[in-house]
């Protein structure tokens, strides 16, 4: 039996609805962005499904402009009478606005480049029934090891219109898997999450394998001091520090307001040579998105070039204020939390993670982090927990488990001291990162477990 | 609408539902933020839909549409019914819920002024009025001021005859000062951090913290932080202003009750909880002082409601009494699974595309018989932290790491020197047990936190803390601060 019970509109249909919304306007300019879509999750916890749902549901934000005035609105009904009366709340928005002098205008249409593939029947046809026998074979994995699983598997499918009064018409239809799992052996935990545009991609019981051998070989972990040790740090770490620095620094509003790390560093070293990272929506390896939240394609952007700040994303405000080009990277909304860099890449280097370990003499392995959070932001401080299978490496071997740490560490500081970064690139959230090898990576505390 | 829960309601049963409830939700926002002198965003939001929880075989399901027409309904209705039986294939008992009486009736929760009725332009001319004088101050670099309100308008049906219709109107204010100079930056909020403070009430409660009045000296305040020493790396006694200590609460006792949490079922995602069920009645949770309520009932507070998201009617549960940890937050499933004969009435859910989980209501630190005077004169060597700056506690809620927008230092009973980038940590139980001062009632508030996320797919949750400030002996300051000459290995937790 097949998941899909519930029909897109398509191309044509949902542009359709798009035009009749700028129709309905009064504003001197209009900005309509509609999507339409399904999304199922089956959660699981000590072995046994507990939470199984599913959601349709649309949305439809407008932006209009009276002078230099913007209102903005959303609703989550396109039947015509919601979609003029949220254009119409739009425009009264816009009508008791007061005027930003630094709006310039919304931006005409760009050509959008053909993306890899995102939309996949395999995803939507992904029943119900499915996600449970993908469960069912996720705590087999387990139980073999006398564990226990919990997790989520999530799918969805959905389209989305942009369209201006100004000739944006952009249009995409995308699919999206999930598999996300964190396996517990008594004391031991472990954790994989796998993502894919097409569900058939996710090796369920892989995932559930590598969850596994962490938790059965984290059991019983020992406290050892906070300190400052080498760390190997899986993608799922990487990941984590790559959204910290994309949210702090990477976005051309937080280095006009001067809250961003990269203000008037660009051209200068903030972190290693070794460190080079941008933003492609375009990179089928990547979280693949071909133009943003204001319908423009998007570019790729080079931020940081061998350890050197290179360039920020921007939206049509930033770039407005600024008299250069959007780079596509609008989070869409009214732009109150500026452009947003989630496509990102390290470039990766020539290592596994077996040589990382082989080359360290005393450090800590951590799978994952914890509640990381951000302590100082322009000095890019951030803290959080290990989880989910912390080791102890000595002369080149995992010897022990230990118990979780808390670390207190510079972002900056920690891609400076990178010495070995992995070959293999993980798609995880937002980026697509390899693991590494940092020394000297600061641990200022320890919990129990 | 009774019409179309019965039809829904219906359909599920003639399925093969054991139990079925709907909810029909709708959720209008609107929100107005200024920033450097202009209105950055003005917005308008309006989401309607329901959803459909379902029990077939013994295992869970739940379907939602933002189409409520009767079709829909009966669709939805078998959508869940079907996902149930898909969860029924990966069991090892069937889902038991602890009974509750039906119930019928219409609730609103208590409001002066509609905010949804005053003028945009008042709400734009406060902001801007608080933003302009915020800009006066040299050093401030970013000036920000927002005003959010919502109203919520759900009904909840259940094939056990339960019919309850609640509105439920939310508003919230604040500024927020950033000083940026020389490669330092440092920000200032009032009343609280992230969005000042929220309330179950109208644009009274938005109004009476009178923003204009408190603009000027949160701006003098983030510029004085630029110019501010360190906070050392030490040991110090520790007295948290009430936003923070609201925090403090919400994530070493807020979240570690939540039985759900307790049981696993947020362990791949939030985590657990060290508060397993054989430490209820006996664990020491903190000191004497410390006595915690979660209170369903408090006027005014953002976790207030009259009937949670299963029909079960607001309640104030004891959470710890004189230190010791004597209750949690429950749903009718794990009142169930603890053998009690009713559930605390802890869940909620996220607008009608989201099933009910178990959230906080308002997590409540009784309050003591000291004033903050008393306190801060009674202090010998410690730190006077105030408003959040950031946040991290492990997966089990043990070690917590928190920083403060601001911290002065206490000598000898004196409020001494500002700090800039305070921090502290320590582990949850020995943290409350090193509590020694709860000040009282004078001084007691109710904060609002509008942005608690749980679960999968994420649900966002709006929660309260009443707290009023309390001092914490001996507590590890400073993390953030490298002591020079050495690691700060021989002092953890």
């Amino acid at each position: 039996m097949s998941n899909k019970n519930f029909e897109l509109l398509g191309r044509e249909r949902l542009q359709e609805v798009a035009k009749k919304a700028l129709g309905f306007s009064t504003a001197d300019q209009t900005e309509v962005s509609i999507g339409i879509g399904q999304s199922s999750l089956t959660r699981f916890a000590g072995s046994i499904i507990h939470q199984n749902v599913a959601e349709r549901n649309a949305s439809i934000a407008v932006r209009a402009i009276i002078g230099k005035k913007i209102g903005y609105a959303t609703g989550n009904s396109i039947t015509d009478d919601a979609v003029r009366e949220t254009v119409e709340r739009a425009v009264i928005f816009a009508k008791n606005q007061h005027d930003n002098p630094d709006f310039k205008s919304l931006h005409g249409p760009k050509p959008i480049p053909q993306a890899p593939q995102t939309f996949f029947d395999s995803t939507v046809e992904f029943s119900p029934e499915d996600r449970a026998a993908a469960v069912q074979k996720i705590v087999d994995v387990a139980s073999k090891v006398n564990a226990e699983a919990s997790g989520s598997f999530s799918m969805g499918y959905g389209e989305h219109a942009i369209a201006s009064s100004l000739g944006v018409n952009a249009y995409n239809a995308g699919t999206d898997s999930h598999l996300s799992m964190v396996v517990t052996a008594d004391t031991g935990f472990g954790y994989s999450n796998k993502q894919n545009r097409d569900v058939m991609k996710i090796n369920v019981e892989e995932a559930a394998n590598e969850a596994a051998r962490t938790a059965d070989k984290s059991r019983n972990p020992v406290s050892i001091e906070p300190g400052e040790y080498d760390v190997v740090l899986t993608p799922y770490c990487v990941a984590d520090i790559m959204s910290f620095l994309s949210w702090l620094g990477f976005s051309a509003l937080a280095v006009q307001e001067g809250r961003s790390f990269m203000a008037g560093k660009l051209g200068e070293k903030v972190c290693g040579e070794n460190i080079t990272i941008w933003d492609d929506g375009f990179d089928p390896r990547g979280n693949i998105s071909s133009f943003d939240g204001e319908g423009l394609p998007k570019q790729k952007v080079d931020l940081i070039v061998n350890g050197v700040a290179n360039a920020v994303v921007y939206d049509s405000y930033t770039a407005g204020k600024e008299g250069k080009e959007s780079t596509g990277h609008s989070i869409g909304g009214t732009g109150t939390h500026g452009p947003y860099a989630s496509n990102m890449f390290l470039a990766p280097g020539d290592k596994t993670i077996e040589e990382m370990i082989a080359s360290t003499e005393r450090g800590i392995f951590v799978t994952r982090f914890n509640y990381t959070n951000v302590v100082h932001p322009l000095l890019v401080i951030f803290t959080g927990m290990t989880r989910d299978g912390t080791f102890l490496i000595e002369n080149g071997k995992i010897t022990k488990p230990v118990k979780n740490l808390r670390f207190t560490e510079n972002i900056l500081k920690v891609l400076s001291n990178v010495e070995m970064i992995g070959k293999d690139l993980s798609l995880q959230g937002r980026a697509t990162v390899p693991a590494i090898k940092a020394k000297n990576f600061r641990f200022t505390g320890i919990t129990e477990f | 609408m009774k019409e179309f829960t019965e039809k829904v309601l219906q359909k599920a049963k003639d399925l093969g539902a054991s139990y079925a409830d709907v909810r029909i939700v709708r959720t209008k926002n609107e929100a107005v933020n200024v920033k450097n002198g202009k209105v950055d965003a003005l917005v308008g939001s309006d989401d309607y839909g329901f959803g459909v929880r379902v029990i077939v075989d013994g295992a869970w399901g739940f379907s939602s549409s933002f189409v409520v027409s009767p079709e829909e309904g009966e669709h939805v209705a078998a959508e869940a019914v079907r996902i149930a039986r898909a969860s029924a294939r990966v069991k090892k008992s069937d889902v038991k819920l602890a009974p509750v009486e039906a119930a019928e009736g219409k609730f609103k929760s208590d409001w002066k002024i509609d905010p949804f009725e005053v003028p945009l332009e008042d709400k734009i001319n406060l902001l801007l009025e608080a933003d302009k004088i915020v800009r006066e101050q040299p050093e401030v670099k970013i000036s920000e001021g927002s005003m959010d309100f919502y109203r919520i308008d759900s009904t909840f049906a259940s094939t056990e005859g339960s019919y309850i219709e609640q509105t439920k109107i939310e508003s919230g204010a604040g500024i927020t000062a950033t000083a940026i100079e020389a490669g330092e930056m440092q920000r200032r909020s009032y009343p609280g951090s992230f969005g000042g403070d929220y309330a179950s009430q109208g644009y009274e409660f938005a109004e009476g913290w009178d923003l204009v009045a408190h603009a000027e000296e949160t701006a003098k305040s983030a510029a004085d932080l630029l110019k501010a020493p360190q906070c050392p790396s030490d040991r110090r006694d520790l007295i948290l202003e009430g936003s923070m200590l609201a925090l403090q609460v919400h994530e070493s006792c807020g979240h570690p009750i939540e039985l759900d949490r307790v049981f696993g079922t947020e362990a791949s995602f939030a985590g657990t909880s060290f508060l397993t069920p054989e430490k209820l009645n006996n664990f020491r949770y903190g000191s004497d002082e410390v006595n915690i309520v979660a209170d369903a009932t408090a006027p005014g507070g953002l976790g207030t409601f009259a009937y949670d998201d299963e029909g079960v009617p607001a309640q104030c549960v004891d959470i710890v009494k004189e230190g010791i940890f004597s209750g949690y937050l429950s749903s009718r499933e794990t009142a169930a699974q603890m053998g009690w004969d009713a559930s605390g009435g802890a869940m909620r859910a996220d607008g009608w595309s989201r099933i009910p989980i178990i959230r906080m209501t308002n997590i409540n630190l009784k309050p003591g018989d000291w004033t903050l005077d008393e306190i801060i004169k009674d202090t010998k060597k410690g730190i006077y932290a105030e408003m959040v700056q950031s946040w991290s506690i492990d997966d089990k809620r043990l070690n917590f790491q928190f920083g403060t927008e601001v911290a002065y230092e206490i000598i000898d009973g004196s409020l001494g020197r500002m700090l800039k980038n305070p921090t502290y940590t320590g582990i949850t139980y020995e943290f409350w047990g090193s509590c020694d001062a709860v000040a009282g009632k004078d001084e007691w508030h109710l904060w609002g936190v509008p942005n608690c996320g749980k679960g999968e797919p994420g649900q966002t949750a709006h929660v309260g803390h009443g707290v009023a400030p309390s001092r914490f002996k001996n507590v590890r300051i400073g993390v953030m601060e490298s002591p020079s000459g050495g690691s700060e290995g021989e002092d953890n937790e």
